[in-house]
């Protein structure tokens, strides 16, 4: 997607080219970086989010500095307090010397592609502390709960030397697992008065869960829900064979209660990623589906790039509106095209 | 495949003052249209704002404020993102803000203020107008 000679990202073209010391604009830009200047973080961020041309570059020599962080992931739906966990969490883990960095993320309208970012709101605390780094991100239609760019940008995070990486994800609802390919630890959030028992039954959302818990804990309803969760860790424990029991924690986190529990949970689940190879085989694991996932959004992008040039595609809906050919055939046409022998 | 960049704005609510029907309205309008904006919530510093626009690289801050004390925060706002060299970040008054203060907002570099009457959609071109002008001049 970089080709050379190509103009340098939109967000650094007020220097672009190359710079007196005869380095390239990425590789400035990255030095920066590296000696910890949050302006230049904050842009390379932006440039993965956009995928502006210079992503690549960037990415290329940031990845060399990555793979200290912790990525600690939180989700759960909507409303269940979420932000205000990660706030206190990230809060506990500054008073123990652990740099943070926080990953926002929140949906961007299908409609008006614009996003209402209000995850900020709740972690006024950690905004002027500089061992902190909050971006608030937006899906830009990107399913799973998480953006398209967050894994990019907890790699910046991670190079940027933060000890841990939070991720917030969207309000995630049944589905939206993305999370647990990204994290080390995943939270699932839950409050109580949401759903009856067989919501805690399906699969999905409820299975990613490292560590459970409930939220607002000085609500009515909580015992309950306790209890249904605990079922269901029990049963996945022994239906599964798992060797990691996901604890259930309870926490209220508006009052700062059971953060200290939560931060100690997360500590023991990194302890047993430690122990035998656990840690080597799950970010093994990861970095496979990550090319994988990098590789299929090239090539795709690549092939429809060359496609859409030409006009066929126009066509080819036409076609398939007035029925005169179906889907499935100009489909398949269209991959011979590309891939003669195949199909 | 280079994404369509957003227009990223900060909007923030200035010290003691909790009316912010104002700004959250500003920011359904500015999302609709197509802009991601980080809504800071209510009682920030100059401080606090600047470092969240530094943090999410915005390209806009909308600074709200009905409680009279605008000429005290927003050249302080002005004078810390100086200080930060964020001289690109367009920014905006808005709120009860008595004609008379206007000019010495702008030569603070306040690029426009808003009172009560202006519309959402003057708003939003002359964003998407002057942040333009912004990216293209430098």
């Amino acid at each position: 997607m970089c080709k050379d000679g190509q103009k340098p990202a939109e967000a650094f073209s007020r220097n672009a080219g190359t710079s007196p010391s005869g380095s390239s604009v990425a590789e400035d830009l990255v030095r920066a970086f590296l000696s910890g200047s949050v302006q230049a973080a904050a842009r390379i961020i932006t440039v993965a989010e956009n995928r502006d041309p210079a992503f690549f570059d960037l990415m290329k020599l940031i990845y060399p500095h990555t793979g200290k962080a912790y990525v600690v992931g939180i989700t759960g739906a909507s409303g269940t307090g979420k932000s205000t966990l990660t706030d206190a969490f990230a809060a506990l883990l500054r008073e123990r010397n652990f740099t943070v960095g926080i990953i926002a993320v929140d949906p961007s309208s299908p409609f008006a592609g614009g996003a209402l970012l209000g995850d900020r709101i709740r972690m006024q605390r950690l905004s002027l502390d500089p061992g902190v780094f909050i971006r608030s991100t937006a899906t830009r239609g990107h399913l799973g709960g998480l953006a398209r760019t967050t894994n990019s940008i907890v790699k910046i995070l991670d190079a940027f030397g933060k000890d841990f990486v939070i991720v917030e994800t969207v309000g995630a609802g049944q589905d939206e697992v993305d999370i647990a390919g990204t994290a080390d630890t995943t939270l699932l959030v839950l409050a109580p008065g949401l759903g009856d028992a067989i919501q805690n039954m399906k699969a999905g959302i409820m299975e990613i869960a490292d560590i459970y818990v409930i939220n607002m804990a000085d609500r009515e309803g909580v015992d309950r829900l306790f209890s249904q969760v605990k079922m269901r860790a029990d049963q996945d424990f022994d239906l599964r064979k798992n060797a990691w029991k996901a604890p259930i924690l309870l926490t209220a986190a508006i009052h700062n209660e059971g953060i200290v529990e939560l931060v100690d949970a997360v500590e023991s689940h990194r302890r047993f990623l430690m122990k035998n190879g656990r840690m080597q085989k799950l970010r093994r694991e990861k970095t496979k589906s990550e090319i994988l996932h990098l590789l299929k959004e090239e090539i795709t992008e690549h092939m429809l790039d060359h496609f859409l040039g030409e006009g066929q595609f126009d066509e080819l809906i036409d076609k398939v509106a007035s029925r005169r050919k179906d889907p499935y055939t100009g489909v398949r046409e269209i991959v011979r095209t590309i891939l003669p022998g195949h199909a | 495949m280079p994404v369509e960049k957003k227009v990223k704005v900060i909007m923030a609510k200035l010290g003691l003052d909790g009316h912010d029907r104002g700004a959250k309205l500003l920011c359904r309008v500015l999302a609709e249209s197509g802009m991601e904006v980080v809504y800071t919530g209510l009682r920030q510093t100059p401080e606090m704002i600047v470092e969240a626009a530094l943090q999410e690289d915005a390209d806009v801050i909308g600074l709200s404020s009905l409680s009279g004390a605008h000429t005290h925060f927003f050249p302080r706002v002005m004078q810390l993102l100086k200080e930060k060299k964020m001289d690109r970040v367009l920014v905006l008054g808005g709120g009860i803000i008595p004609e008379g203060d206007i000019a010495d907002l702008k030569k603070a570099g306040i690029a426009a203020v808003f009172g009560p009457g202006a519309s959402t959609g003057e708003i939003t071109d002359f964003i998407k107008k002057n942040v333009q002008r912004r990216t293209e001049t430098g």
